[in-house]
Order: C-alpha cells, then structure tokens, then sequence
C-alpha cells in the first residue's frame, strides 16, 4: 500500500493525497524532475505523456501533451510558482491548445507537492485545488459530454458487429 | 491536466461503491433516505420516529452522508438532512476522478521507483537505461 490517506474537501474542492515511497527524497524528486521519469507515470497507460518544455524553476514552465490510443493529442501545461528542489513544488496545472499555448478558457487546478524524509523512506503530500466552482462544474460537464461521446462510440461499435 | 480521468476513468472507486451498498444495506437507512427526499427532516425529527438513541439516528445519518446520498444543512438550531444535491454530487464526482487519477500515478511512481533502484547505492537511482 503505497496511498497512505485520501482526504477530499467538497467545500473547498481540495484533494489531500498522501503516499509513502521506499527511497529516498532525491529519487522521488527525480521522478518529477527528470521528464523521462516523468513521461512514465504522469499519463495512464492509454494516454503516455511526452514533456517538451519542462522548467521546474519558479516561474519556469512545463508544457506537454498526450496522445490517447487513436493518436488523438491532449496538450496542457503547468505554471510553476515556487520550487524547493528536493522538498517542495507547485504549481497551476492547465489545459492547452493544439500549439501548446494556455487555453484561458479550461479550468486549472494549483497543486502543492511536498516531499519529507520518513520511516527511512519519503512521504510525499500532494494537495490539487480547483481554483473555482465554476471550474469545477465546467470540468464535470466535460467529464459528461466524454462519458456520452464515448457510450455512444460503444454503441456504434455494437451497431457495427 | 485532467481531461484524460474523464476517458479513462469513469466509475466510481472501488472505496465508494463499497460505502453505498453498506449505506443502503440498513432499513432504517433506506428509510431515512426515502423520508430525505420527500421531506427534509431534520435529525431530531427522524429520532423520534425509531425506536432508538439520538446518537444511533445520527450515526446512520452519517453513513449515508459518506456514501454521498444526504447532506446535512444547518437550518436555524436544526440539522437538515437533504438528499445529496446537485453541487455535492459533482464536487464528489470530480474529487473522486481526480482521486483515482492521482492513486494511478502513485502506483505508476512506485513501480518506477523500483525498477530503477540501484542495489549498490540507493541513493544515485537514474539508472533505467
């Protein structure tokens, strides 16, 4: 069990996730740092993520895309606002367009990273916030729109067989 | 970035999906969701109506409250129990993708982490090429 705890406030729209790792900071850290590394675990399997730009500087940015399984591209980007290497990052988490510059018009999220020594391992405390409820809603009225687009692909594919 | 959660990802957790059926696995919890449909009683309301302690009534209360199926609203000096309304079911909704979208990436760390430990120094890692 790597997820030490899940907390979610509904009222402040806040996911508290913590994890315990076996190793130390830096190689944590490195797993954010490095976009190798990191190209490996921020996309599922079905969506891999390639990094383009990745700046982890405070006022650096990152910016990335993913491709789902029919080649289809998600771009998005993240704003970085303070960095501690090993310790701590954060940064706003945004959509895309196609040319990789901020879509002003997709909700964004703020997460806060933070990495500490613990139990010989690394705990990291991550906290994602949506900025708005508006955003939120924006983002779950996607969330549908998805779900239905993709029912309704399953039915084509029925209709076809 | 999100949107991938909402092609990936759409059920419920394992965790929620557990949390409704327990929540919906008690008469009196059915009943007292029935009753926070039609009528939005407050919790005293709904304690003089069982045969059982003000603290039991409040304990169902807030198992159906964790499988978000009511809230609770302070009206005045009562405590409402409303359905779950409209807002709570997307902040659940979305919350709860976001949550799993961050257990995947977690697990994929892990496993990451490793495949690339280096048993002679522990602490140099990189070394997956």
């Amino acid at each position: 069990m790597t997820v030490t705890s899940v907390d979610k406030d509904f009222d402040d729209l806040t996911l508290t996730l913590i994890a315990d790792f076996d190793a130390p900071v830096e190689r944590v850290w490195d797993l954010w740092a490095d976009p190798r590394k990191l190209e490996r675990w921020w996309g599922p399997p079905t969506h891999p993520a390639t990094f383009e730009r990745h700046d982890l500087s405070p006022g650096g940015g990152v910016s990335y895309y993913m491709t789902g399984p029919d080649g289809e591209r998600y771009g998005g980007w993240w704003q970085v606002t303070s960095a501690d290497p090993p310790k701590s990052l954060e940064f706003t988490d945004g959509f895309a367009n196609d040319d990789g510059t901020p879509n002003p018009e997709m909700p964004t999220t703020v997460v806060t990273m933070q990495l500490t020594e613990h139990d010989g391992g690394t705990r990291m405390e991550l906290r994602s916030v949506f900025d708005s409820r508006e955003q939120m809603d924006q983002l779950d009225e996607m969330g549908m729109e998805e779900g239905l687009k993709q029912a309704v692909g399953q039915m084509d594919a029925l209709l076809a067989a | 970035m999100l949107i991938y959660n909402y092609m990936v990802v759409d059920e419920l957790t394992d965790e929620a999906v557990d949390d409704l059926f327990h929540a919906l696995a008690d008469a009196t919890r059915r009943d007292i969701l029935r009753r926070s449909v039609r009528e939005e009683p407050s919790v005293s309301r709904l304690a003089a109506s069982y045969p059982m302690s003000f603290a039991a009534v409040q304990k169902h209360v807030a198992v159906l409250e964790r499988a978000g199926l009511v809230t609770k609203e302070r009206r005045g000096r009562e405590r409402i129990v409303r359905s779950d309304h409209e807002a709570v079911r997307r902040a659940r909704r979305v919350l709860d993708q976001l949550e799993t979208a961050w257990r995947g990436r977690v697990d994929r760390m892990s496993d990451l982490l490793e495949e690339i430990a280096d048993p002679e120094d522990p602490t140099t890692g990189g070394r997956d090429t």
